[in-house]
């Protein structure tokens, strides 16, 4: 008679916990996540008490004067990344596209599998090679870019430049490369989710391949191949080694995407150790919070427009 | 077998059908009539819908699905290699088991079929959109929200949307795979009486579970097992006083 008592108010006693335990570690992530900001915020404050809001406009970057401003690693950030995502959502879209539609059943799996491969090479041998081999490779062909795509009206000033192989231009390919993988894999996955019976009907009025993934395979999954782009966005912005070995590390702001330029975690991991002056490190760290609110503010902006596009599409089209 | 007089619409000849090495048809032979309702029964997997969906080729999405022998529309092989499958698919529409609105407004889900195989103004596209939801019956009810999505729509309207969307592109055969079993039986009313409005125009297969279905739709029915052929005849005889020991068993509810 006991041991069943027992039993039953352990059972009962057994559920809160699990719950409880399950609820701490959930709200732990949260937690953790205002505590990494506040920190930040907290550490970086001498650099904006100093500067005031002139640190996110301001080019100067002058360790043995104490003048720093977050401009140039600001705009490097956002136009590497731009660059990468330029160059990696068509051909993600191209590779997504071929394994799902077009490559035969027996190269699905490998080309798959590759593409996926690419993803778990660590950041700093995609560095070391766009250093020792792709930048050198590339710098051949920068002239011939520059004198070509670099007199055309308007946007030409984006490709003049110094052969330098090492710049803007170098680490968005390189970071394009890098997020190919995550990128592609989304996508593939969103496609393969599209009904095989929508599919089906899309080819049973008679549709091509191109018209069914067109008008039907890539509405369908426009949330979810916004929500991937946006994901390979986010890793681009934060990446650190393959950019600090490419990006060229130098402290200036030029319209040619041929120039070097700097980036936030370029300058994070290439200075940590040089900062001496607590206002150095404390610059530093403000460039981080920097940092952590555009990746932030990337990945909210994702949620809206996954949002507004799952909205339209219930409404109409 | 073929149970049918005039010049068929579609004649099977010696059709064998694999999925892999899985031997789905074998040796099926029979003529569909045209501007008739012909039903194909069959307890699962005996390969009604197979049959079906070698009447638009829709297999060949598919690598290891493998049609042999002759299948005839209008005395033309369309299992030749040669056969043109966007011309094919523009004269045998489909509709499926469940409703596949296309993720646009209700007007593009029919206009879309229509554009890809003319060039077309927009007012006689306006015209042939109108004429083709009246034909699915389906005109009354969404005449005033063309531009919604057609995601939107009750699950009964959806289906008539997918036939509406068949018959904008004007094909001569439309094959219907179960077009009623996800639907609740009010909408599968309205599909059976709009299915007996088609056959005016249209030339129907349509495949189905449903016993009473086949028997309240079709002109002709055909009884499938274990991927063969087992009797094809008109539907009164077939329900009333079949041929074959098996499709009795069947259709007195026996297995199946």
């Amino acid at each position: 008679m006991e041991k069943p008592q027992l039993l039953s108010r352990l059972a009962r006693l057994w559920d809160p916990l699990f719950k409880g335990t399950t609820a701490v570690l959930a709200y732990l992530v949260l937690a953790l996540l205002v505590a990494i900001c506040v920190a930040l915020l907290h550490e970086g404050s001498q650099a904006f008490r100093t500067f005031g809001w002139h640190f996110l406009v301001s080019k100067a970057w002058d360790p043995a004067n104490n003048r720093f401003g977050a401009l140039i690693p600001i705009y490097g950030t956002l136009i590497s990344s731009l660059i990468a995502i330029v160059i990696a959502v068509p051909v993600s879209f191209g590779i997504a596209l071929f394994i799902t539609e077009l490559a035969p059943r027996w190269l699905r799996q490998p080309v798959s599998a590759a593409i996926e491969l690419l993803a778990a090479i660590p950041s700093i041998i995609f560095g070391m090679w766009g250093l020792f081999t792709f930048a050198p490779w590339f710098s051949n062909y920068e002239p011939w870019i520059s004198d070509h795509l670099g007199s055309i009206p308007g946007i030409g000033a984006l490709f003049r430049g110094p052969p330098f192989g090492i710049g803007m231009m170098t680490a968005g390919i390189i970071l394009a490369i890098m997020i190919i993988p995550f990128i592609a894999s989304i996508m593939r996955e969103v496609f393969l989710l599209t009904p095989p019976m929508l599919r089906e009907s899309a080819y049973g009025v008679g549709a091509t391949t191109w018209e069914v993934v067109r008008n039907v395979v890539l509405p369908y999954t426009r949330t979810a191949v916004a929500g991937g782009i946006f994901l390979g966005l986010g890793r681009a912005l934060g990446e650190t080694m393959a950019v600090t070995f490419v990006i060229g590390n130098a402290h200036s702001v030029s319209a040619s995407l041929l120039n070097p330029g700097y980036s936030i975690a370029a300058a994070l991991a290439n200075e940590f150790t040089e900062a001496f002056s607590p206002l150095y490190k404390s610059s530093l760290i403000a460039l981080g919070f920097i940092l952590f609110i555009i990746t932030f503010v990337i990945l909210v902006l994702a949620k809206l427009l996954l949002l507004r596009l799952e909205r339209a599409q219930g409404e109409s089209t | 077998m073929s149970a049918v007089s005039p010049v068929p619409k579609i004649s099977v000849r010696n059709l064998d059908f694999h999925y892999g090495k899985f031997h789905a048809l074998k040796d099926i032979n029979l003529d569909v009539a045209p501007r008739e309702v012909t039903a194909f029964i069959g307890p699962s997997g005996c390969g009604k819908s197979t049959l079906l969906r070698v009447f638009n080729r829709m297999y060949a999405l598919y690598p290891n699905q493998v049609a042999t022998g002759e299948v005839l529309l209008d005395q033309q092989n369309i299992l030749d290699r040669r056969q043109d499958l966007h011309h094919l698919r523009s004269r045998v529409g489909m509709v499926f088991q469940k409703p596949t609105p296309f993720p646009m407004s209700i007007y593009e889900n029919i206009a879309f079929g229509v554009r890809l195989h003319e060039r077309i103004k927009k007012g006689a596209l306006d015209d042939r959109i109108e004429a083709a939801l009246r034909q699915a019956a389906l005109w009354d009810e969404v005449k005033d929200k063309l531009r919604q999505s057609g995601m939107r729509l009750s699950g009964g309207q959806q289906q008539r949307l997918c036939i509406a969307r068949a018959i904008a592109v004007k094909p001569d055969v439309l094959l219907l795979d179960e077009p009623a079993s996800a639907l609740d039986p009010i909408s599968t009313l309205k599909i059976e009486e709009l299915i007996y409005e088609l056959r005016q125009n249209y030339t129907i297969v349509i495949v189905t579970h449903n016993m009473q279905q086949a028997a309240r739709v079709s002109d002709y029915t055909a009884f499938m097992y274990l991927g063969e052929l087992v009797e094809f005849g008109i539907t009164n005889k077939i329900f009333t006083n079949p041929s074959q020991k098996q499709t009795e068993d069947y259709i007195t509810g026996r297995y199946g």
